[in-house]
C-alpha cells in the first residue's frame, strides 16, 4: 500500500511539472496582460515600467526558471492583476467552491441513488419511466441555460431565492461555511442544484443499471432463498455491490465539480475558484492560472487515491490482490 | 494671472442630497471589479471609481468631469512653474486624525511607487515636485509651464501620512490602512464577492443618504440584470443594450443614461507604404491607399453612422464627428459627423486612382466596447458596398490590444485598419490629441496609442503649443484647432460616442457620469 501511494505521488509530481510547463508557455503565447491592465493614458515609459514590474521583460525561459525556483520554496508568484500571492488568492476562493461542490455531491447521492434504485427495481413502473426520461433531460440540457431558467423562475418570477452571490457564513466545528445559515442555504440552493443536475442523472443511470444487473445474480437469489427481508437484501447485498462504479464515477466527478464549476459560478456570481480561473484566463493572469491548474492536478491525484482506498473497503478482492504484489 | 474659485457649487449640491442621516442601505451591482482597495495600486477605471468612496482627491471631477474643489479649496498658478493649492481646513480621517499638507506630500510620493503595480500613477505625478508651505498650503512645481496641473492632481487619491503612506497594498485590502477622508468608511472586502462600506457621518461635503453600501461584482451581463430584477441589488451599471428596450417597459425599473467620454473610432495605417492587411484586388501588393486623403475621406463617407447608432447600438449611442462629445473642454464647434454618401465615396476613390477598390481587413476586439464586433461587421459591409472588399476579424481584447499596439516587427502596430475606443480620463481634448494624434515619440511620451502612426508636424506643433499654454481660453482654442486639423485630415475616423446605461429599482435614479464611474453618492431617490 505504501509503495503504491509513493508511486502515485511521484507520478503526480511529474504531471504537475509537465502541466506547469505547458500552461506557462501556452499563456505566454497568447499575449501578456499589460494592455488590459495599464491605464490607456499611460505613456510609453509607464508601459515599460509596468512590463518590468511584472517581470515580463525577461525571456520566457528565464521567467519559467524563476517561477520554478519560487515553487520550490512554496511561492507560486504574484497575481499580475491583484498583486497578491497567487496561492493566497486561490485559497481565499477555495472554501466557496468546496462548499458548493460538496453540497452538489450530497444532492447527487441523496437524490440520485434512491431514484436510480427505484428505477432499477421496478423498471416497468410508470414513475420509473418518468425518472429515466427526466435523467435524459438532466444530461442534455446545457448548464448555463438551466441556470438562467432557474434564476428567472425562482428568483425573478417567484422571488423565493436570491439570484446571485454567496450568503452569510457561520462557523461550525471550525469550518466557516454558508451552509450553516438560513441565508447562506438560500443562496446555495440554486447553484448547487444546477451543478448537481448532471451528476444526479449520472448516478440515477449508474444505480439503475447496476441494480438491474445484480438482481439476477446468484447471491441475491441466495439471500432471498435464505428468507432475508427485502430491505436487507437491497440495502446490504445489492447496494454494496453496485456502489463500486458509482463511487468511482462520483470520485472523479467530484474533482470536476471542484475544478470546473466555471459555468455555474459565473452565472450565479458565486465567489469561487471557477470564477477566479475564468477571469484570470480572460485577463491572462498567468501566475494564477498556472498555480490553479497545478493545485487541481494535485486535487485529482488525491481524489483518485481516495477512490482506490474506498474500493478496497467496498471490495475485499482489491485489497487481497494488492497484498499479493 | 487668474484664480479659480468654485467652492460653492459642490457644497450646495451635496448638502441638498445629504438630508437627515437614516438607516438606508444600498447594494450596487458592478460590471467590473477593482483589483485592490489600495487607491494607488492600480490606476484603472474600476479601482479609481471604488477609491473615490473612501479617499478624496485635492480636486474632484464632477459627473461631467468638470473640476470642483475636493481637499483643496482653491488652486491657481503663482508663476509659470508653480501652482499653489489652498487646503480645506478642519477635515479629519475616518480614524479621527486631522488632515494636513503632509498627507499631500507623502501621497504624491507613494502614488507612483507602489510595488507590483500593474499601472501606476506615475503618468500624472511625473515631473512634479510637491512642497509644503504651511499646514494648509502646498506648492507644486514643474520644470516647464504645465497647464494640465489641476487635471493631473484630480487623479491622485490622498491617504494619511500616519496610516496610509507607509502601508502595503495588503494592509489596504484588509482594511487596516483603508482610512481616508472620503464619504464612506471601510467595513469589509472579500475579493470576488463583496465590498462593504458605511457612511462617514463627518464628511466635509455632507453625509451621504446611504448609511451602508455594498458593492457586488457581477461581471456577466444577464446575471447582473437578473440580480436587479430579483431584488438582490438596487442598481446596476453596464446594462446590455439588447435589454434596454425591454427594461423601458418595466415599471419596476428606472433607467439612467448619459453620454460617456469614450469615442469609438477607426485608426488607419498612415505609415507603411506596404501595409500588411491592405491588398490589391486579388491579393497582390498595393501602394498603401490609406495614405491618400481622398481614400480616408471616402471610407468615412461610406460609413452610415445613423445605421450603426440605430441598428447596432439600438439607439444607445451618439454619432461622432470628433474626439470628444460637445461640452468638453477643448472640443471644436465646427466639426460635425460626416454624412453618409456612398456615391460621393466612390467618386473620391476614383479620384484617388483606386476606383475599382482594393482589399482590406478590419481588426477589432469582441469583448471590450459595447457591441464592438457587430460594429466591425457593419463597417465591413458598408465598405464592401463602395468597392473596398473588407474582411472582418475580431478577437478577445487579451490578444487584440497587444497585436494592435506592438504585434508587428520591432514592436510596431500589426494591423492596417482597426476599431478602437478612447475614453478621455482627464475630461478634456488634450488626452486623445496627445495619445492618438501626436507623432509616436517614446522619449517625450507622445502618441503612445497612435496605432496608425499618424504623423504631421504642423498638428504636433499645435498640440505641443496647447500643452504649454496655461491660459484656459487660449488652450481651449488651440486644442480645438488641433482637433480640426486632425479630423479634416482624417487622422482617425470617429464613429460614435458611447452612451452608458444604469438601471435601478423604482424610486432610485443615478446621476450618469461621463467617466463611466458608478458612485454611491450619485444614486439619489426620486
Amino acid at each position: 500500500m505504501t509503495v503504491f501511494i509513493i508511486r502515485r505521488l511521484l507520478q503526480a509530481a511529474l504531471v504537475v511539472l509537465l502541466m506547469s510547463l505547458i500552461v506557462f508557455f501556452g499563456v505566454n503565447v497568447i499575449g501578456d496582460p499589460i494592455d488590459m491592465l495599464i491605464n490607456p493614458e499611460a505613456d510609453q515609459a509607464e508601459i515599460e515600467r509596468a512590463i518590468k514590474a511584472l517581470g515580463l521583460d525577461r525571456p520566457i525561459g528565464e521567467q519559467y526558471l524563476f517561477f520554478l525556483k519560487g515553487v520550490a520554496s512554496g511561492d507560486f508568484g504574484r497575481s499580475f492583476i491583484f498583486g497578491e500571492p497567487a496561492l493566497k488568492l486561490i485559497l481565499h476562493h477555495m472554501p466557496a467552491t468546496v462548499e458548493l461542490a460538496l453540497v452538489a455531491l450530497i444532492m447527487a447521492i441523496l437524490i440520485g441513488i434512491p431514484l436510480g434504485l427505484f428505477a432499477g427495481l421496478y423498471p416497468d413502473n410508470p414513475v420509473a419511466r418518468g425518472i429515466m426520461a427526466g435523467s435524459i433531460l438532466g444530461f442534455s440540457l446545457p448548464t448555463f441555460w438551466v441556470g438562467l431558467m432557474m434564476i428567472i423562475l425562482f428568483a425573478v418570477v417567484l422571488g423565493w431565492l436570491p439570484a446571485t452571490g454567496r450568503g452569510d457564513t457561520a462557523v461550525f466545528l471550525g469550518i466557516k461555511s454558508s451552509a450553516f445559515t438560513r441565508d447562506g442555504l438560500s443562496h446555495l440552493a440554486m447553484p448547487a442544484l444546477n451543478l448537481a443536475l448532471l451528476k444526479i442523472s449520472l448516478v440515477i443511470r449508474l444505480t439503475r443499471a447496476g441494480a438491474r444487473e445484480a438482481m439476477h445474480q446468484d447471491y441475491i437469489k441466495f439471500a432471498r432463498a435464505k428468507g432475508l427481508r427485502t430491505r436487507r437484501v437491497i440495502g446490504v447485498h445489492l447496494l454494496k455491490n453496485i456502489m463500486i462504479p458509482v463511487v468511482t464515477v462520483l470520485g472523479l466527478e467530484f474533482g470536476n465539480l471542484l475544478a470546473f464549476s466555471v459555468v455555474t459560478e459565473s452565472i450565479f456570481a458565486w465567489p469561487g475558484m471557477g470564477k477566479l480561473l475564468i477571469e484570470s484566463l480572460l485577463q491572462l493572469d498567468r501566475p494564477v492560472v498556472v498555480a490553479y491548474l497545478m493545485i487541481i492536478v494535485v486535487v485529482f491525484v488525491i481524489i483518485n487515491l481516495a477512490v482506490d482506498i474506498l474500493y478496497s473497503i467496498l471490495d475485499p478482492r482489491v485489497r487481497l490482490r494488492e497484498q499479493g504484489t | 494671472m487668474f484664480k479659480i474659485k468654485r467652492t460653492l457649487g459642490i457644497l450646495v449640491a451635496t448638502a441638498l442630497l445629504g438630508g437627515p442621516a437614516m438607516a438606508e442601505e444600498l447594494t450596487i451591482g458592478l460590471a467590473s471589479e477593482p483589483t485592490a482597495l489600495d487607491p494607488h495600486f492600480h490606476n484603472l477605471g474600476p479601482n479609481n471609481a471604488m477609491s473615490r468612496h473612501i479617499f478624496d482627491r485635492l480636486i474632484l471631477q464632477d459627473e461631467r468631469q468638470q473640476l470642483v474643489p475636493g481637499l483643496a479649496t482653491e488652486w491657481y498658478p503663482i508663476d509659470d512653474l508653480t501652482w499653489e493649492f489652498k487646503l480645506r481646513q478642519g477635515v479629519t480621517y475616518h480614524d479621527g486624525s486631522p488632515f494636513n499638507a503632509d498627507d499631500i506630500v507623502c501621497s504624491f510620493e507613494r502614488a507612483p511607487n507602489v510595488p507590483n503595480s500593474p499601472s501606476s500613477f506615475g503618468t500624472y505625478t511625473k515631473g512634479k515636485t510637491v512642497v509644503k508651505i504651511d499646514d494648509f498650503t502646498i506648492h507644486i512645481k514643474t520644470a516647464k509651464p504645465y497647464p494640465l496641473m489641476a487635471n493631473d492632481v484630480s487623479t491622485i487619491p490622498i491617504v494619511s501620512s500616519d496610516s496610509g503612506c507607509d502601508a502595503t497594498t495588503e494592509a489596504f485590502n484588509d482594511g487596516s490602512a483603508a482610512i481616508g477622508t472620503g464619504p464612506f468608511k471601510f467595513v469589509s472586502y472579500s475579493p470576488g464577492d463583496s465590498i462593504v462600506m458605511e457612511r462617514n457621518d463627518n464628511y466635509w461635503g455632507g453625509a451621504s443618504i446611504w448609511s451602508k453600501v455594498t458593492f457586488k461584482p457581477l461581471k456577466s451581463g444577464p446575471t447582473r440584470l437578473a440580480a436587479l430584477l430579483a431584488g438582490d441589488v438596487d442598481i446596476i451599471e453596464g446594462v446590455p443594450t439588447t435589454d434596454i428596450t425591454m427594461l423601458t417597459k418595466n415599471a419596476e425599473v428606472s433607467l439612467s443614461q448619459g453620454v460617456s467620454n469614450r469615442v469609438i473610432y477607426l485608426h488607419l495605417d498612415h505609415d507603411r507604404d506596404d501595409s500588411p492587411f491592405v491588398k490589391a484586388n486579388g491579393g497582390g501588393a498595393i501602394d498603401n491607399p490609406l495614405r491618400k486623403l481622398e481614400v480616408r475621406q471616402a471610407i468615412s463617407m461610406a460609413i452610415n453612422r445613423d445605421a450603426i447608432v440605430d441598428q447596432v447600438m439600438e439607439g444607445v449611442a451618439i454619432k461622432a464627428g470628433q474626439l470628444l462629445p460637445e461640452g468638453f473642454f477643448g472640443v471644436s464647434d465646427s466639426l460635425a459627423p460626416v454624412d453618409y454618401d456612398p456615391e460621393g465615396a466612390k467618386a473620391l476613390l476614383a479620384q484617388a486612382g483606386v476606383g475599382d477598390g482594393f482589399e482590406l481587413t478590419i481588426h477589432g476586439p469582441n469583448d471590450r466596447y459595447i457591441n464592438d464586433s457587430k460594429i466591425a461587421e457593419a463597417i465591413g459591409q458598408m465598405l464592401t458596398r463602395i468597392g473596398i472588399k473588407t474582411q472582418v476579424e475580431t478577437m478577445p481584447r487579451s490578444i487584440y490590444f497587444k497585436r494592435a499596439s506592438r504585434g508587428g516587427p520591432d514592436d510596431t502596430p500589426e494591423f492596417s485598419f482597426i476599431l478602437v475606443g478612447w475614453g478621455a480620463g482627464s475630461g478634456e481634448a488634450s488626452s486623445p490629441l496627445k495619445s492618438l494624434i501626436h507623432t509616436y515619440n517614446r522619449d517625450a511620451g507622445f502618441g503612445a496609442s497612435n496605432r496608425g502612426r499618424y504623423s504631421v508636424a504642423a498638428v504636433d506643433a499645435v498640440i505641443e503649443e496647447a500643452l504649454a499654454t496655461v491660459d484656459d481660453e487660449e488652450r481651449a482654442a488651440l486644442l480645438a484647432k488641433a482637433t480640426e486639423m486632425a479630423i479634416n485630415d482624417v487622422a482617425i475616423i470617429p464613429l460614435h460616442y458611447q452612451v452608458n446605461t444604469w438601471a435601478a429599482k423604482k424610486g432610485l435614479k443615478y446621476i450618469a457620469r461621463t467617466d463611466e464611474y458608478t458612485l454611491a453618492i450619485g444614486v439619489i431617490k426620486e
